[in-house]
């Protein structure tokens, strides 16, 4: 079982009660899809990918970047296990939508870079830890579930 | 996954605005990595001090960014410009080149929380490149 210290487990509370889920979704995976091409495989019915301005205009891109996020919810309201809360989410994206989890990580990168630049300053050393901790546990019990 | 002449003119006229501040971005940078991936502080065991603003943090963090940003103009061909920092990781420093992706992990957030509306995607995406070829430069010598 993951352990969390106070401070960890206020952070984690403390950044997501606040996130524009709009902004930070869309951001997110717009980022991911720039800097990591090769991540639009999964994408093929989105539309127009074909630059990073078409991207960061794409509707279907902004929809979904809310939906990926919110995904994150569940983690937060279930720290103390987040490896059974995300079960089934594992096996979905293996048996249904076949990501490469070694994409999760490109994504967490990119969504740590949006949030810093959301934070600013207020996203010490301290609270990154915090946050890489907490995206490292979601993507270990994403990728659990993989055979 | 080579530099395209976009990408070099992206990190160039980026690293220009940002020149001003790269010896605090390098320092900064340092201090995250020690903190978020403990692990690397195997590398600096002789430091009193590994906070952010210590004196080790600031000199070491300073010395790494310089480097960073003398490959910026060395884009053409970074495993020859780099040929002797390599040599210098691969036989004397031996760093797992692993970190390298870490470090660079670290300066990407530094960037992104002190440049918030310049470090956009495109931005994102040259000096991600940039620094993946910096390291590979890095890693050229180990064997």
């Amino acid at each position: 079982m993951v352990e969390w210290t106070e401070f960890e487990r206020a952070t984690i509370q403390d950044i997501f009660s606040k996130m524009n889920y709009d902004v930070v979704g869309q951001q997110s995976l717009a980022r991911c899809l720039i800097v990591y091409p090769w991540t639009q495989r999964y994408f093929g019915n989105f539309g127009n990918l074909y630059n990073a301005a078409a991207i960061m205009g794409n509707p279907m891109v902004a929809a979904h970047g809310k939906v990926v996020l919110h995904g994150l919810d569940r983690a937060v309201k279930n720290m103390d296990n987040i490896k059974a809360a995300y079960a089934e989410l594992s096996v979905l994206h293996s048996e249904k939508l076949h990501v490469d989890p070694d994409n999760f990580r490109l994504l967490g990168d990119c969504l740590t870079v949006v949030v810093a630049a959301q934070l600013g300053a207020a996203f010490t050393p301290e609270v990154q830890a915090a946050f890489q901790k907490f995206l490292a546990v979601v993507i270990s019990s994403l990728q659990r579930q993989y055979h | 996954m080579s530099l395209t002449a976009k990408d070099k003119d992206v990190v160039k006229a980026f690293w220009g605005k940002i020149s001003s501040k790269a010896d605090a971005i390098g320092q900064e940078a340092l201090g995250r990595m020690l903190v978020v991936y403990p692990q690397t502080k195997i590398y600096f065991a002789h430091w009193p001090d590994y906070s952010l603003g210590s004196a080790q943090v600031n000199k070491h963090g300073k010395t790494v960014m310089r480097a960073i940003t003398d490959a910026v103009g060395k884009m053409d061909d970074l495993i020859g410009g780099l040929s002797s920092l390599s040599d210098l990781h691969a036989t004397t420093l031996r760093v797992d080149p692993g970190n390298f992706k870490i470090l660079s992990h670290n300066i990407l957030v530094t960037l992104a929380v002190h440049f918030p509306a310049d470090f956009t995607a495109e931005v994102h995406v040259a000096v991600d490149k940039f620094l993946a070829a910096l390291s590979a430069a890095l890693a050229d010598k180990y064997r």
